[in-house]
């Protein structure tokens, strides 16, 4: 199980708080058998009728038992709880200097369904596996091994009937109980795969089905495959009762192994009686204990599915390592060219096949072409998200291989179709495109993305939140909110993507020739679809989807 | 929260059956405790005072493994019908949840997917309620009855003891509880905050990387952390206060009888097979209870989705028309009249606003207009004027908040819904499409029609060359809501599903949006073809589609200062944390012209 092992390597830094989050676990379950075991040998003594005081310390011991169990399993729960959350956070670290590595291009493998939200949902799981699973098992584990020892030392048969019932439920009841899952998953995971995507079907499609009259059909759909559900549920039961019934009749059989050993045994003297007791009764104890090993067993099976998703990000190639030695910054105006390029975002998918193009200082160069043609790629080459398969990306013929990523995209700017809103404030959006701006700046790039007006109305102005995915905004806003945080980062080379989507005709045409004019110096890659702005470029370079899906350039001066 | 929501009972039947069955079990679980402690009391007490040997004990040893293979069997029992009552009462609630929903319409009930995770991943969380906490609570109230019960005869100072101490556990658990619901609450909050910051931080990287402020993001992230680790651990030391009072009330009254147990029999006045038995039961006692303890987080979660079903259910549906369709201006519901009254009748706004609750402007300003048969007319303004709107008020997703609506002289709102939406197709801004196949797609308003007219209708909306440029043609499965699909194709699907509804009334939602102008110049000639004959309503922003209607007619321009370039309405001032109202809200196409509005 590498994904445990990669849990536990991540533990190394709070290993203090683990050991003394484990001791105090095994504290309080200990407490809680010598509870039983002192008690029952303290009944079977005072039924001698000794003087008082031979009993005080056993006295003073179930006393002690009592109130320790509670206090150490706090301090158990504490530290643990404390412990997971370094843990926590260091994975959290970890995965994200390796998401930094590889997004957007080394994901595109992991795209299925929503990657973010569940990576980091698998992030937080190691909560779980080590609050739920790995302390109690651990504390189980060591908790039983000295019951054993303290049930074997005065009666060996005992001692090994008890381990025997104990292996049963705590390797014999998992491995039965994940079997059991494995096929009652085979069974219901298609029908509940079938179902929820039929409710998305009906919450998603409501207008659309409610429109057409389709509803009712859909419904009987949705509750045809709940009866099968239920039905497969219904025959999946009775296994979910088998882990249960285990437990209980192993913590039975115990008992009474005990007792029938033990009254061999003190019946041939080798057992004193007042002992019996202890023996018979102290396994009752330490099944509470054992007992939640088959639980804390399936959150870890449950978890395995998230770790092995961990593990799989860690060991993804990145898509454009930097070089060991890195090569300086090229300085003053800076040309960036495509040679040759072929490449595609997975392999055995070309998009682009053998394109060259060339980004002066000061020149607009508009892209254009069919969609899927690899217009995305081209920019994805340009700020290094990719490498190319063959040929060359070269910045004042510097390959760009040679220099380091976030070097680069210091001087070539993106702004992509998915350029991204984080759900904070106008302002803070904005900044992230130059942290230390002045308000002049700010307003600035707000004008020359026609925005300014728009924001001045605002009663908290540049503090109005944008929501989640800018999901406050109208999609024209959203657009140009990201083109004036494009702008105000100052690139000397910037790359549009589709920059005026979601705007109407007039104001797209507008913004587009307001931001082709004032690019001055600059070198200017704009990605459209639009025919009406091709006149104010100074070249247009169209691609097309040739042979083998792969997509060759052609250029025509403007 | 309440541990048996009296909701459950009643939305779900199977509830009932299972709570008898808990305690048929529950009952039959503490008789066999009880019969198990009395059996070894007896076994141990024979063999350590009255020196009896193994077989002397045999009958006893006897009845202790029937006893133990009972008790095996009563755990099976509990587990399996919880199992069964768990997916029984899910199917009962989420078939209620889905009807529910539907007949609430578009919007009404939260984002669309909030639902869906709330029909499945939400209402799974009750295996946990089901399997753990229900019937610990019915055991929680059984044990200790019938535990007492054997003691109390035999040793009424030990089963005093027990008696006084068990009802402080949740007086005490009650009382840490109240003071640390709101620290919890506070903390729940802040750990959704911080989640919500990582994910919004790894979904943005690309953006973070433009600009060069990714690597940056990794010391926040630790430094976030460290700040959760501590808040959160200041508040689990309260938290856990409940569950340490509960172990320490719980074990400490366990010690406290066994101790007075063992100086009772010092001085005689108790028997060693009654102190055996009280040492045995004593802790069953306390167990069931500290068990409910140990769940209650497990199975909130489940409770809690169930609560949010139960809201739900109990939000009324609008009150619908029950006219039929059909019946003609002034005539007594009912009266049998052809399609065509209806269907060729004039579509009349008269004065219709619509205005959201909590929203400081209306969807759509006061709007009069008056659409005669056959006509194919453009609703034009800018965006979030309120076109969207006023087809969605003709759809019945909008009910007007003043004004109404006529279609041939007869009140829409009297009409029934589903009979008059027979006579509509409609392309919303952003079609759905379903995870089956491209023809069910497209025969989606039109269901049992030929492959042949399907196909016919897809050439028409100018869908055919890629759809049999797909391996599987028109049977290709779509991914989920249309995935790979671009929104161009996705376009032209749902136009086809128009086209083939064969509906006399058409509304078509910017039906060129998404399309290139080639592509966008065999639609317009398709819409103007299909237009004849039927009424056409369009809300249009393209010059190219306002160009292809009979007639213009502007919406909300009132409302807008003419010559602005700037999105209108609602968003030009939305109030600091307005977020969260408009969070859930962008799913469907309705809601986002309520959104944009």
């Amino acid at each position: 199980m590498s994904g445990v092992g990669a849990v536990l390597r991540l533990c190394r830094p709070a290993a203090g708080q683990l050991t003394l989050a484990v001791l105090a676990g095994v504290g309080a379950a200990g407490a809680g058998v010598g509870l039983m075991a002192t008690s029952a040998w303290l009944i079977s003594r005072a039924a001698q009728h000794p003087p008082v005081l031979h009993l005080m310390v056993a006295i003073v011991a179930v006393r002690a038992f009592g109130i320790g169990r509670g206090v150490l399993r706090y301090v158990e729960r504490l530290t643990g709880h404390d412990a997971a959350f370094r843990v926590l956070g260091a994975l959290r670290v970890r995965t994200y200097r390796r998401l930094e590595r590889l997004a957007p291009a080394g994901l595109v493998a992991f795209r299925r369904g929503d990657l973010v939200a569940r990576l980091v949902d698998d992030v937080e799981s190691v909560l779980d596996v080590i609050v739920r699973a790995l302390l109690p098992i651990t504390v189980a584990a060591v908790t039983g091994a000295a019951t054993v020892a303290l049930v074997g030392g005065l009666l060996p048969v005992a001692g090994a009937a008890l381990a025997v019932a104990m292996l049963v439920v705590a390797v014999g009841v998992p491995a039965v109980q994940a079997a059991a899952v494995r096929r009652a998953d085979a069974r219901l995971a298609p029908l509940r795969g079938a179902l929820a995507a039929g409710v998305v079907d009906l919450t998603q499609g409501l207008p659309d089905l409610i429109a057409y009259g389709a509803v009712s059909d859909t419904l009987t759909t949705l509750d045809r495959t709940d009866r099968q559900l239920l039905t497969a549920a219904r025959r999946s039961s009775a296994a979910a009762g088998v882990s249960a019934a285990v437990t209980a009749l192993c913590t039975g059989l115990s008992v009474l192994a005990g007792l029938a050993a033990g009254a061999v045994a003190v019946r041939a003297g080798t057992l004193p009686g007042e002992l019996l007791a202890v023996v018979v009764l102290t396994p009752l104890a330490v099944f509470e204990t054992i007992g939640a090993i088959p639980a804390a067993a399936q959150r870890l099976a449950a978890a395995r599915a998230a770790l092995g998703r961990l593990a799989e990000i860690a060991a993804a190639t990145e898509p454009a390592p930097d070089p060991a030695v890195p090569v300086a910054l090229p300085t003053g105006p800076l040309t960036v060219r495509l040679e040759h390029v072929s490449a595609g975002w997975e392999p055995g998918r070309p998009v682009l096949h053998d394109v060259t193009l060339t980004l002066r200082p000061g020149r607009r160069v508009a892209l254009v072409g069919p969609s899927g043609a690899g217009k995305t790629t081209v920019a994805a080459l340009l700020v290094r998200w990719l490498d190319p398969t063959a040929g060359r990306v070269t910045l004042n013929d510097v390959d760009v291989r040679d220099l380091r990523g976030d070097d680069l995209r210091s001087v070539v700017g993106y702004l992509g179709e998915d350029a991204y809103l984080f759900d904070s404030t106008l302002e803070a959006n904005l900044r992230i495109g130059r942290p230390h701006a002045t308000t002049a700046q700010l307003e600035t790039a707000l004008a020359a993305a026609r925005l300014l007006d728009w924001v001045r109305t605002l009663p908290a102005g540049l503090g109005t939140p944008v929501g989640e995915h800018g999901v406050a905004l109208s999609g024209g806003q959203r657009r140009r909110l990201a083109l004036a945080r494009a702008l105000l980062a100052d690139f000397p080379v910037l790359v549009l993507d589709e920059p005026t989507e979601h705007l109407d005709d007039d104001t797209a045409a507008e913004l587009i020739r307001d931001l082709l004019a004032a690019a001055g110096d600059r070198a200017v890659l704009l990605i459209t679809h639009r025919a009406d702005v091709l006149a104010d470029v100074d070249e247009v370079i169209t691609l097309t989807p040739g042979d083998r899906a792969a997509a060759t350039a052609s250029v025509r001066a403007g | 929260m309440r541990p048996l929501d009296p909701r459950l009972l009643r939305y779900a039947r199977a509830t009932r059956t299972y709570l008898i069955l808990s305690v048929v079990l529950g009952v039959a679980l503490a008789a066999l405790v009880v019969a198990q402690a009395t059996l070894l009391a007896t076994g141990i007490t024979a063999v350590y005072q009255h020196g009896a040997d193994v077989h002397r004990i045999a009958p006893t040893l006897a009845w202790l493994a029937a006893v133990v293979t009972l008790r095996a069997a009563v755990a099976w029992a509990q587990e399996v019908t919880a199992a069964r009552a768990s997916a029984a009462v899910k199917r009962q609630l989420r078939s209620r949840l889905l009807t529910h929903v539907a007949a609430l319409g578009p919007g009404a009930a939260g984002g669309s997917g909030t639902i869906a995770t709330l029909a499945t991943r939400g209402l799974d969380a009750l295996d946990a309620y089901f399997a753990r906490y229900l019937p610990q609570l019915v055991l929680a109230t059984l044990v200790p009855v019938i535990v007492l019960a054997r003691i109390a005869p035999v040793d009424l100072v030990a089963a005093g003891t027990i008696a006084l101490t068990l009802p402080l556990i949740p007086v005490f658990m009650a009382l840490v509880g109240l003071h640390t619901e709101a620290a919890n609450r506070r903390q729940f909050r802040l750990l959704a905050r911080l989640s919500h910051h990582f994910l919004d931080v790894v979904a943005g990287l690309p953006t973070l990387r433009v600009f060069g402020r990714a690597k940056r993001q990794a010391g926040i992230i630790a430094r976030i952390s460290a700040e959760q680790r501590t808040t959160t651990m200041r508040t689990l030391r309260v938290a856990f206060l409940s569950s340490l009072v509960l172990e320490l009330l719980a074990t400490l009254s366990v010690a406290l009888v066994a101790v007075g147990i063992g100086l009772r029999l010092l001085d005689g006045s108790l028997g060693l097979a009654t102190a055996l038995l009280v040492l045995i039961l004593a802790p069953e006692a306390y167990l069931p209870l500290r068990q409910v303890g140990a769940n209650y987080h497990a199975s909130a979660e489940g409770l809690a989705a169930a609560t949010e079903v139960f809201e739900l259910l109990e939000t009324p549906a609008r009150p619908r028309g029950t006219a039929p369709a059909d019946a003609p201006p002034g005539a007594p519901p009912g009266a049998p009249v052809g399609v065509a009254s209806v269907s060729a009748g004039t579509v009349r706004f008269e004065a219709v606003a619509v205005r959201h609750a909590g929203r400081s402007t209306a969807s759509l300003p006061p709007f009069t207009a008056t659409v005669e048969p056959g006509e194919l007319v453009a609703l034009t303004g800018p965006s979030g004027c309120g076109k969207s709107t006023a087809l969605a008020v003709l759809l019945g997703f909008a009910a007007p908040t003043s004004g109404r609506v006529t279609v041939g002289g007869q009140d829409l709102a009297t009409v029934d819904p589903d009979a008059w939406r027979q006579r509509v197709a409609w392309l919303p801004q952003r079609p759905w499409l379903s995870t089956g196949t491209i023809a069910d797609n497209i025969r989606l308003g039109a269901p049992g029609t030929t492959d042949a007219a399907v196909r016919a209708a897809a050439e028409q909306a100018g869908a055919l060359a890629f759809i049999d440029a797909l391996p599987d043609g028109l049977s290709t499965r779509l991914g989920d809501d249309g995935a790979g699909l671009s929104a161009g194709q996705r376009q032209r699907i749902a136009l086809a599903r128009v086209f083939l509804r064969d509906a006399p009334l058409v509304l078509l939602d910017e039906p060129t949006a998404n399309l290139d102008a080639s592509t966008e110049a065999g639609i317009l000639a398709a819409i103007r073809a299909h237009a004849a004959g039927r009424t056409v309503i369009m809300a249009a922003h393209r010059p190219s589609l306002v160009a292809l209607a009979d007639r213009v007619i502007p919406v909300g321009t009132a409302a807008t200062p003419g010559g602005t370039t700037v999105t209108s309405g609602g968003t030009a001032a939305i109030p600091a944390g307005a977020t969260v109202i408009l969070a859930g809200a962008a799913a469907t196409s309705v809601d986002a012209v309520v959104v944009a509005a």
